[in-house]
């Protein structure tokens, strides 16, 4: 069964939003959940990536990227109406939710996008949300109107200042951690180095932290072992132990290591696809 | 690489098997065996004269830069003289020791007669898959470790080699085959979770019996472990793909990238989705490591990792249609000496290593893998590193693989496997300077059923639990392969399967 691409749109600098079908799909998830696509029935790359939002009538799931690569961008290029020839999913254990009293969800780039269906989860059981979002400027913020609905507080910040305040994430989530009472849980998606710097302050203010990691993977069933990470010393498999992590005890620089293992043939990928658009005309 | 070859096109028969014996005396035996037998008949002497005939296969130097098939198969000449090599024992010792006890006299015999089309058809009675079974059973612990034959030449490489033979025969007569007969329907509906070979075996025998079936596989393109495990020159897909659409013709529905416990419960399938049985066939699928220190380092892989990347994703034509990236190592440590450890071994190879290193901590006797894959592994290069087993993985500063640390051992009293048991040898470290290192060590049950089926019984391994009829803890649902034997065979599998089939057959009978 393929996959048809209902509506998309490009929601930031490099950063697209589209709504897939996906039935089955769309029925199953929870959030913290992601799928594995490839575009092609052959032998096009399986990337995982989040399900940001679905919608159970009309069996379609939302997926936002970043275009960083060859399948991101030829992600990018397709048009509503297109078809998608895999999607596996959902993926992953799904977000525990309880009510934490006050949970901060702290959101970096295109983290927004897997943070978005926590939050609300957290938000329907009774959560007071604390949301930080940030991006490197104006035009990558992501999301932030969806944050406003679910959340009861929402700090907004870039890196050079262009939209809301200019800092680090890392700079409200100290604030908010040092209030009394302090929040009783963090949940922080993004870059790897902004995640592993926001669980640098939650430990020190004794915050629990969950992470979700997307890290290499293959199958996304345990099968392949490519996505394993080290937790609290121990190899984890982020498909099927993750992708949702206990951040003060994962190990973020060997993690940051491997996502940089086919950095140069990831290059040459996307530096040859970009080639042959040019070549068929799509960059006009 | 040579172009013609990599897109699988006929490749020049390069046998270095009988690379003494041409053809044209094969086929000069062949006719003066004829003659004599029409004559005065063959005694076993003059079949246990014959010379066993070798496998062409093609040349190591050349194989070493391309994935076709290593193994050429029998010509017809070698086929027919083979089978005359095969007694006829009246006990047939060798079906005994066939997991899923092919009438294996009748059809060595059909061949020995020319009758390759009734050969097949003998096979077919009791497996599905003998293009497959062919080239990847370990027969010479199976049927061909009972041979009378090899037990007479007191070598059981010189038994009667039915693994060929199998071969032989479901190759040449696999457009013949017509699919198999289904009864009329049932009206009850099974659904079959994973493609690998047990899956296939419970499908067809499922449908057979008139159910509409269902099969469930989580990749985006079906066979499991036969299409993203074993390497195309040991299994070329295109076998795989056809026996496959075998199980269509019959009417079974395949669907892909649905995730059994994730896209639906097992639980939602039988109660929501109206399916009256199902069977559980989702393979070991979740690589063991050995908690060593640097097994995180970039790398290092499991071979489930290596192999899916080089065979289902076809990373050894990255940038020339396959988006799927794989290390592009220099030199290589395989872990383990099983089948999966020489596919990894001869993949890198293949990908373009120097130097190939397979470590293992017994000697050649232990090892698990089949006889014939060693020796193609050492023909290739591989460089066999016994008595060793890995310390650490030592990395450089950007937390790449820099060099394995191993011991030395010996061999001790035997372990429960009856094996002796491997013994590090204190203070014996040493280490060599590789930038990959692959782990084919074996699998452990893959979590992800258990974790969605309250009420299936698991065993403290995390393997289902089943009667001798594949029955599980739950009415309805049966399972076989890996994920009950923990690591097995295709042939294991396809028993299993079978064996669970004829139980979900009755079940739907009674039900």
């Amino acid at each position: 069964m393929s996959h048809r691409v209902v509506a998309k749109r490009q929601i930031g600098e490099e950063v697209f939003w589209a709504e897939v079908e996906a039935p089955l799909i769309a029925q199953a998830r929870k959030p913290g959940q992601f799928i594995i696509l490839s575009i092609d029935g052959n032998y096009s790359e399986r990337i995982p990536l989040t399900i940001a939002g679905a919608n159970a009538a009309a069996g379609t799931i939302e997926l936002i990227w970043q275009r960083v690569g060859k399948t991101t961008a030829e992600l990018a290029d397709l048009s509503e109406g297109d078809e998608i020839a895999n999607i596996a999913g959902p993926l992953g254990t799904p977000t525990h939710i309880e009510r934490f009293g006050a949970a901060v969800c702290v959101g970096g780039g295109i983290g927004n996008a897997p943070l978005l269906p926590i939050a609300t989860a957290l938000k329907q059981v009774g959560n007071r949300i604390i949301a930080i979002l940030g991006a490197r400027d104006k035009s990558r913020m992501i999301l932030e109107d969806r944050f406003a609905e679910v959340s009861d507080e929402l700090i907004v910040c870039t890196d050079d200042g262009s939209y809301g305040r200019k800092a680090l994430v890392t700079e409200p989530l100290k604030e908010v951690c040092g209030r009394d009472p302090k929040p009783g849980h963090a949940f922080v998606i993004g870059p790897t180095p902004m995640m592993k710097f926001c669980c640098e302050v939650t430990r020190s203010f004794g915050v629990p932290t969950q992470v979700s990691l997307n890290t290499i993977m293959i199958d996304g069933t345990g099968m392949c072992g490519g996505c394993r990470v080290e937790v609290d010393g121990k190899a984890k498999f982020v498909c099927v132990d993750g992708p949702e992590f206990d951040g003060h005890k994962v190990n973020f620089d060997l993690m940051i290591k491997r996502l940089n293992a086919y950095k140069s043939q990831e290059q040459q990928a996307y530096d040859q696809y970009k080639q042959h658009r040019c070549r068929i005309g799509l960059d006009g | 690489m040579d172009e013609r070859q990599r897109q699988g096109g006929p490749c020049p028969p390069n046998p270095s098997g009988n690379a003494h014996v041409t053809e044209q005396e094969t086929r000069r035996l062949l006719q003066e065996l004829l003659q004599k037998q029409a004559d005065a008949g063959l005694r076993p002497k003059d079949r246990l004269a014959i010379p066993p005939q070798e496998m062409p296969q093609q040349d190591a130097a050349v194989r070493r830069g391309n994935v076709n098939e290593v193994a050429l198969g029998y010509t017809e000449e070698q086929a027919r003289l083979e089978a005359m090599r095969c007694l006829q024992c009246r006990n047939a010792p060798c079906v005994e020791g066939c997991p899923v006890r092919i009438r294996i006299r009748e059809f060595v015999g059909a061949i020995a007669q020319g009758d390759y089309r009734k050969a097949l058809e003998i096979i077919k009675e009791n497996s599905l898959l003998p293009a497959v079974c062919g080239r990847v059973c370990p027969q010479e612990v199976q049927c061909q470790e009972k041979c009378t034959v090899g037990l007479s030449l007191k070598d059981v490489s010189k038994a009667v080699s039915i693994g060929r033979l199998e071969r032989f025969v479901a190759d040449r007569e696999q457009d013949s085959a017509a699919a198999p007969a289904v009864a009329p329907a049932t009206g009850k509906r099974v659904a079959i979770i994973g493609s690998g070979p047990g899956g296939i075996v419970a499908a067809a025998d499922t449908r057979r019996a008139g159910h509409d079936v269902t099969v469930f596989e989580a990749f985006h393109k079906p066979g499991g472990v036969m299409v993203y495990g074993i390497p195309e020159f040991r299994l070329p897909k295109a076998i795989v793909r056809e026996e496959l659409r075998t199980l269509e013709k019959m009417g079974v529905k395949i669907v892909t990238n649905f995730i059994v416990g994730r896209t639906r419960t097992i639980e939602q399938l039988m109660k929501e989705d109206g399916f009256d049985a199902v069977y559980v066939g989702v393979g070991a699928g979740l690589p063991s490591f050995m908690s060593i220190e640097g097994e995180s380092l970039v790398g290092v892989y499991s071979a489930n990792e290596y192999l899916t990347r080089a065979n289902l994703m076809k990373a050894y034509d990255f940038g020339k249609g396959a988006d799927t990236p794989i290390a592009k190592s220099r030199r290589v440590a395989v872990i383990g000496g099983g089948n999966v450890a020489m596919d990894s071994a001869r993949t890198a190879v293949r990908l373009g290593a120097e130097k190939v290193y397979l470590i293992y901590r017994r000697t050649e006797k232990e090892m698990p893998a089949r006889v014939e894959e060693v020796h193609h592994a050492k023909e290739e290069g591989v460089e066999f590193h016994l008595l060793q087993n890995p310390k650490r993985i030592l990395g450089d500063a950007g937390g790449s693989v820099a060099a394995i640390e191993c011991l030395r051992y010996e061999l001790g009293e035997p372990d429960a496997s009856g094996r002796r048991r491997p013994v590090a040898i204190p203070g014996s470290e040493f280490q060599i300077e590789v930038d990959t290192v692959i782990i084919a060590i074996g699998n452990l049950a893959n979590p992800l059923i258990r974790q969605t089926t309250p009420g299936l019984e698991f065993n403290k391994w995390g393997n289902i639990v089943v009667d001798e009829h594949c029955r599980t803890s739950m009415p309805g649902v049966f399972a076989g392969g890996d994920i009950v034997l923990g690591a097995a065979t295709v042939i294991l599998a396809m028993g299993q399967g079978r064996i669970a089939a004829a139980a979900m057959n009755e079940y739907l009978a009674e039900k």
